[in-house]
């Protein structure tokens, strides 16, 4: 830690990044568009380690492994849906117990990083991952948050934004869409303590917001969590080649801001020049359309209420006002 | 050679996890396994293990956790009891399907609701087809030998599945018996160090997959395999026996055969009312009465070759369920039975009681109800209730 209570990290350039070998090997079987392998790939590349992975069930899991193939060039275990946390936790036990009775070598420096989808994370797997984060493992934990359970077919889940058509939240003669505001989730990991959190997302206009997270993250002793929003072209309803763009359309909102906790302390990463109205986000997303009907303009207006509220709130947070 | 103790069970498998020394032990705490694992965790907490004990948040994430841990590549303990059991149920599949030779001890006990915290084996049975070896102790000294024998079955090459060592809970868990246990170096050199050749995950030279996605193109293959490390696990567990015994000087097999050789009338049980049951076989045997007993110790893989030929010069068997099967024909280990008794070319006539669910003890004179009833049957040529309970008020 510097004395800024910052991790340090060492500087990595692009051209650097560009030379080290994938770990997500291509010719998985992820959607055309997906947001998780873009953030999965840079996450990966991030690390100046060999890692070890859990993965929870969800899209990134059933995709990259269908036996007898693998797109992991890296150890990944899955176990089950609600437990990548838990598992993860075991395998750091046991390379701290075989490291303290000289089983691995001293100079031996393993990275533990468990994938979770929002619906691993925000919900089935929420206790199994607090209970990881209470108990100090050293360990990366990155939610991959799509805003729904994609994998199973568009259900909502306490990470799907109100208004949002789901097949389990579906419009209707009398329903809006989902009629809950989405959980904030990154407010509960920051009220576990550990030492790094982090909100992040794969932005066209910041190559190194995710990375140089990831990097920070690797680097404190002890548990650390990013939120990484990541679209799902299935169920956001956009064309395949607006991923990025929606992306960065979520933080110019302050729909998504983008912000770390380190050791409690709040630190805006992204500010952005204009902040643009949330409609400008949802009008290009199939699962808001009806919310443009005059019926539900109170739907609208209630949302960039909330968008105003808690990025005003971040921004006393992280001492920007 | 061993010392002479007065032990607890949950003590006896407290010292037996300390004398193996696993690398971690991920688990929570419930009634009756609780003082089990709170004694170890004094052991860890005196420096005299090298595990790392992961305390987790649930039985859920105990065994996820294990699952994870065992991946990584080393020797993994836990232990739970009924409702945690239960909650682990999910991820025992993992754990066996995974092939991780992980060790649990279940202090059996009967399964909320209604809500009760004494000795049934309803918790095991409920796990039964998880793809977990499972081996069922009489006594404290059984539980600890089986625990020091399940580190060998399981982390055999030839079977690499997960084991559970089960004993009653409270009959068994919290009562002291005079027993004997081994030297530390005698066990560490019994189960020896954990051999780590299938790439675990912490070797990240070879990156492997655990967990792969397994559709219709192979995942019958896969549970196929699962089949044949069961099967695998039959001969080792008489191999691993027989070192024991030349270790310890007590001799197991799959199960205990008590005056069986020339019985007409015999008893099936599991667990710790096998000891109330060879006193009556006692107490029949000094009035003239041919009873014999069968106490089975390896449940899964079900010996079922082996346990109807030693059955075979049975007429009759009642066969004793410590838990329910509700709306089969009869408890768990009564249908197993009695479908490989049929093998035989003239069976025993059976007939199963339920008995000692939610701890309530079978006494003598109820053991003796049943053999009272194998004797009717005897006489009458013919079974006419089929599935009874022992001790039940109707």
């Amino acid at each position: 830690m510097n004395a800024g209570g910052a991790p340090a990290t060492k500087p990595i350039t692009i051209k650097q990044l560009a030379q080290r070998p994938e770990i997500l090997a291509g010719g998985h079987r992820l959607c055309p568009g997906c947001g998780a392998p873009i953030a999965v790939r840079q996450i990966l590349l991030a690390s100046d380690y060999p890692v070890v992975l859990a993965n929870a069930t969800g899209c990134l899991e059933v995709s990259t492994s269908i036996f007898p193939f693998t797109s992991w060039r890296a150890p990944w275990i899955h176990n089950a849906f609600e437990n990548a946390a838990a598992t993860i936790s075991g395998a750091e036990a046991m390379y701290r117990s075989l490291k303290r009775q000289g089983k691995i070598p001293p100079e031996q420096e393993i990275r533990f990083i468990a994938f979770g989808g929002d619906g691993g994370t925000y919900d089935i797997g929420l206790q199994s991952l607090s209970g990881a984060l209470e108990r100090g493992h050293r360990f990366l934990y990155v939610c991959y948050n799509n805003e729904g359970y994609m994998n199973t077919g568009i259900q909502r889940s306490s990470a799907s934004p109100m208004g949002a058509d789901t097949t389990t939240s579906p419009v209707g003669q009398v329903s809006p869409g989902k009629r809950e505001f989405r959980k904030d989730l990154t407010s509960i990991i920051v009220a576990h303590e550990i030492p790094y959190v982090a909100q992040s997302a794969t932005i066209p206009s910041r190559w190194g917001e995710l990375i140089n997270k990831v990097r920070k993250a690797l680097e404190v002793p002890g548990p650390s969590f990013i939120n990484v929003l990541a679209s799902c072209n299935r169920g956001w309803r956009h064309n395949i080649d607006e991923t990025l763009e929606l992306t960065q359309l979520a933080v110019d909102t302050c729909y998504w801001p983008l912000y770390e906790v380190v050791n409690g302390e709040y630190r805006l990463t992204y500010k952005p020049k204009e902040k643009k109205p949330v409609t400008e986000w949802l009008k290009r997303q199939g699962r808001f359309r009806h919310l443009f009907r005059s019926e539900n303009e109170g739907i609208i207006k209630r949302v960039q209420e909330k968008v105003d509220q808690d990025w005003e709130r971040l921004l006393k947070k992280c001492g920007e006002l | 050679m061993g010392q002479i103790v007065a032990f607890s069970g949950n003590q006896a498998i407290a010292e037996g996890m300390r004398q193996i020394n696993p690398d971690v032990c991920a688990a929570y705490p419930i009634t009756p396994q609780t003082e089990l694992m709170q004694q170890f965790a004094s052991f860890v907490s005196d420096g005299v293990v090298d595990t790392e004990l992961v305390t987790v948040e649930s039985e859920h994430s105990a065994m996820s956790a294990c699952v994870g841990a065992a991946a990584a590549g080393g020797r993994v303990m836990t232990a739970t009891s009924a409702q945690g059991l239960a909650l682990m149920w999910e991820i025992m599949y993992c754990a066996s399907g995974l092939r991780l030779p992980i060790i649990m001890t279940i202090v059996n006990r009967a399964l909320n609701a209604p809500l009760n915290i004494h000795g049934d084996h309803s918790d095991a049975m409920g796990a039964r087809d998880s793809g977990w070896i499972q081996i069922f102790s009489e006594n404290a000294q059984e539980a600890y030998d089986n625990l020091v024998q399940a580190v060998r079955i399981g982390e055999k090459a030839s079977v690499r599945l997960p084991v559970a060592v089960c004993y009653d809970g409270f009959i068994i868990s919290h009562s002291i018996e005079r027993m004997e246990i081994l030297e530390d170096e005698e066990v560490k050199g019994f189960v020896g160090p954990y051999q780590n050749k299938f790439h675990p995950l912490l070797d990240v030279a070879h990156p492997v997959t655990y967990g792969a996605v397994d559709l219709q193109d192979y995942y019958t293959e896969h549970k196929r395999q699962q089949v044949e490390a069961m099967k695998n696990a039959l001969p080792v567990v008489l191999e691993i026996a027989e070192e024991y015994k030349k270790l310890s000087g007590r001799g197991f097999g799959y199960f205990e055969a008590y005056r069986l050789e020339d019985a007409e009338i015999g008893m099936f049980i599991m667990g710790s009312a096998a000891g109330t049951a060879k006193d009556v076989v006692d107490e029949l045997r000094a009035t003239g009465v041919k009873a014999g007993l069968l106490k089975l110790r390896v449940f899964r893989p079900f010996p079922y070759q082996e346990v109807s030929a030693a059955l075979k010069n049975l007429k009759v068997l009642a066969i004793m369920d410590r838990a329910e099967s509700f709306g089969a024909m009869g408890g768990p280990t009564f249908n197993e039975l009695r479908s490989a008794l049929l093998n035989l070319k003239t069976p025993p006539l059976t007939f199963n009681y339920i008995y000692g669910l939610g701890g309530r003890e079978p006494s003598l004179a109820e053991i003796h109800k049943a053999f009272a009833r194998a004797r009717e049957v005897l006489t009458a040529g013919k079974v006419e209730v089929l599935h009874d309970y022992l001790q039940v008020r109707e």
